[in-house]
């Protein structure tokens, strides 16, 4: 099983989650995540996709991609020439005695609390798939209430803007 | 210059500037009010069908045969799904086909309206692309993109629903549309010159190569540049089910069709080939049977204008994106570059193949029952018809059996569903094409199972004077799928007998069938007869002709790859695998 994360710029047109999510449930390729939102440009959405494949080479699943006539650009972002963040946000059992330990946590993984109350904590935390693995990992003899993740959203490093070619 | 018009009047003013002359379909609802300008129209000819399948397949027999865009139209809801299949079947062939279909009130989309459908989202993942267009405003814009996007790169449907609102809004109409409606659409048709230069350094590199033939070469019109690379490296050819007539069967180059009914010297050619020329074929698994064992000592030049079929089966040595017409006219001239007047040498390949030509010809026997041999009749009808007819075919036996007892020298004379494989194709393309094609003989040469799908488009034929030749291969059964109940279920026949034979019930009687459609109806039962029948088909113009061959049920098609297996396993007959010399 190998996972690539791709970045695809989009027209903003109605049904084009729909056409990018049925071509991957009907060509059989797993989305880890898909995360999708506006950009810079308008009439533009961009989306980030992490796939995992199972056998299937990368370049059937950006080939088929591409054939969608609303797809405008797709590139896959390598992880050492970009940088991924998940944005999670995380409610926490906490009550007198291990609240502290909860925001001593919170400070090791430059987390933020949003909410409080007397039982409980909200907490956002930013950062890449590893670092919000090892956050749960240490928050979870807590007592996780609930967990929304984002799914990961992905920049390539440098000037260059994916943008720019294809939208003069 | 604007003028004001409606949404709906706007939608045929569009079809007539893009060229649209024949539109095949049926009214309702929410698609009334394109229907009352199109009456008005000089331009375009509807064609008023008997059931929305039946203006689908219409629509792709007169693309496949004339090789234009073909057209068809139907209201919301049901009208719409009733398209769904003819669309598929268009999507899986890449026929260039514009389905439009009524939507009901924009306002009312999502509120389970009446005879509301999704049918944007229902044929997703079959079409090339879709609309739905809620603004009058949109209407020459997305007709122009939808037509564009049908026909460029590789073809496929695209269907434009309209609400029915935006068909009676008015706007100021103006030409041509200056709104770019897809910008991410940009069909490669170029090629890389450096892998041409490539692939014919590996051509001339190879002992035994093959030229795999598929049915983009039909659609890029590319015949004749296939003809001239064929003479130039004296390579064999081997043309697929879809490409049937895209190169000459009487040349002989030609081993035939490949694949699961394909000739012997095809299926062993490509087996035994060290260079696949692959030119607008998709390795597809009727072709390739198992495809781990296909083809193994080959290496792989895959031309396709769809990247994405390059490398989704086989990998390729070199991939050449682009239009087959132009790729292979640059191959030819990069080869008699490379060749420099010298020539290129495989008559070892050629002693090889010959011998399988010798030894395994297509070929039939005369039933024990008495009956008559469909193979017999089908082939009588391609020799009296000649290759400059139009043959379309329904799926199974009949199919294979048109396939290969047929003559094709010409591209765009055989039509059929080869990927999707749907049932009821032949009658409604037959009219499409005869439609596109008036001064052409077009035959229907269908099933007994597959003329009971669509016939009811007979009405159409003869009501509109289109008089297209029916030839139905009776026996009285869902003749595929009882070979294989044959070959691999033992002989349990479980649900495939249709009584439609002179010995049976006889539901319904064919020849009284279409003589209430208004068609010269003859049933044939004897050897004698088949010739008088079919040129007395032939003679009659002024109506639809049926002709209902009594045939043997036993009959089968040969050769076989049974499905999965390896085409080293090709059966010449029942039991008879062609005998390879030693180690072979």
């Amino acid at each position: 099983m190998s996972q690539h994360v791709l970045s695809l710029l989009v027209e903003d047109k109605p049904g084009i989650l729909t056409r990018v999510a049925a071509l991957f449930a009907r060509r059989g390729f797993n989305i880890e995540s898909l995360a999708v939102g506006t950009t810079e440009v308008e009439g533009v959405s961009r989306m980030t996709v992490v796939v995992n494949l199972d056998g299937q080479p990368l370049e059937q699943v950006t080939k088929q991609l591409n054939k969608l006539v609303n797809v405008l650009k797709i590139v896959e972002l390598e992880d050492d020439s970009s940088v991924a963040r998940d944005h999670m946000l995380v409610k926490v059992r906490t009550d007198a005695s291990t609240r502290s330990q909860v925001l001593e946590a919170v400070t090791l993984f430059r987390a933020r609390v949003i909410d409080v109350v007397s039982d409980s904590v909200v907490i956002e935390v930013t950062g890449d798939s590893a670092k919000c693995k090892a956050f749960i990992k240490v928050l979870e003899p807590f007592g996780i209430k609930e967990l929304v993740q984002s799914g990961a959203i992905a920049i390539s490093r440098g000037s260059k803007s994916m943008s720019e070619k294809v939208l003069k | 210059m604007t003028e004001t018009l409606s949404g709906a009047q706007a939608i045929i003013r569009s079809l007539e500037l893009l060229g649209v002359d024949t539109v095949f379909g049926l009214p309702g609802g929410a698609i009334l009010p394109t229907y009352d300008p199109l009456m008005d129209s000089s331009k375009i000819r509807h064609i008023l069908v008997r059931h929305e399948q039946g203006a689908g397949h219409a629509a792709e027999g007169y693309a496949a045969a004339s090789g234009r865009l073909g057209v068809c139209i139907a209201t919301s809801g049901p009208g719409a799904t009733n398209l769904v299949t003819a669309i598929a079947d268009a999507h899986m062939d890449s026929v260039p086909m514009l389905a439009i279909t009524g939507q009901v009130n924009s306002h009312a989309i999502g509120t389970d309206a009446f005879q509301e459908a999704d049918i944007v989202g229902i044929t997703m993942p079959i079409t090339k692309h879709s609309f739905l267009v809620t603004k009058a405003e949109d209407i020459p814009a997305v007709m122009a993109s939808a037509i564009e996007i049908a026909t460029t790169g590789r073809p496929g449907p695209v269907l434009v629903d309209v609400a029915k609102d935006a068909q009676n809004a008015k706007f100021e109409f103006s030409w041509p549309p200056t709104k770019e409606m897809t910008p991410g659409y940009k069909p490669v048709t170029d090629p890389h010159g450096k892998q041409v230069q490539a692939a014919a350094e590996l051509i001339l590199q190879s002992k035994k190569p093959i030229l795999y033939v598929g049915g983009g070469v039909i659609r890029a019109g590319a015949h004749k540049e296939l003809h001239k690379l064929a003479k130039l490296i004296g390579a064999p050819v081997t043309t697929t089910l879809m490409a049937r007539g895209a190169y000459p069967d009487s040349d002989p180059q030609h081993l035939g069709m490949p694949g699961m009914h394909g000739t012997v010297p095809a299926v062993t050619g490509l087996q035994k080939a060290d260079l696949l020329i692959t030119l607008g074929a998709r390795f597809d698994d009727r072709v390739t049977g198992d495809v781990k064992t296909f083809a193994k000592g080959a290496k792989v030049i895959h031309v396709d204008i769809d990247p994405a079929e390059i490398g989704k089966i086989r990998h390729a040595d070199v991939p050449i994106v682009g239009d087959a017409k132009v790729v292979i006219a640059m191959l030819t001239q990069e080869l008699e570059k490379q060749l420099k007047g010298k020539k290129y040498d495989i008559s070892e390949w050629w002693s090889y193949l010959n011998g399988l030509k010798e030894r395994y010809p297509l070929g039939y026997n005369d039933l024990d029952d008495g009956k008559l041999a469909p193979q017999y009749v089908i082939e009588r009808i391609g020799q009296l018809s000649g290759p400059e007819a139009i043959y379309a075919a329904g799926v199974g036996q009949h199919q294979m059996w048109s396939a290969q007892f047929i003559n094709y020298e010409n591209p765009n004379t055989w039509l059929n569903s080869g990927g999707a494989g749907t049932m009821g194709y032949a009658v409604p393309a037959a009219m499409g094409a005869k439609v596109a094609m008036p001064e052409k003989l077009v035959w229907a040469i269908d099933g007994d199972g597959c003329f009971q799908m669509t016939n009811q488009e007979l009405a159409t034929c003869t009501i509109n004077q289109i008089p297209i030749k029916v030839a139905i291969i009776n026996n009285s059964s869902l003749g595929m799928v009882r070979q294989w109940q044959t070959l691999f279920y033992n002989k349990r026949y479980s649900n495939t007998d249709l009584h439609t034979g002179t010995d049976t019930q006889m539901v319904p009687d064919f020849v009284k069938l279409s003589d209430a459609y208004g068609c010269l109806a003859i049933r044939v039962e004897k050897v004698e007869e088949v010739d008088a029948a079919i040129k007395l088909a032939m003679e009659t113009n002024d109506r639809p002709v049926v002709i209902d061959f009594i045939v043997g049920r036993d009959a089968m098609v040969w050769p076989m790859v049974p499905a999965g297996v390896s085409n080293d396993a090709v059966q010449y007959a029942r039991d008879a695998a062609p005998i390879w010399d030693g180690e072979e």
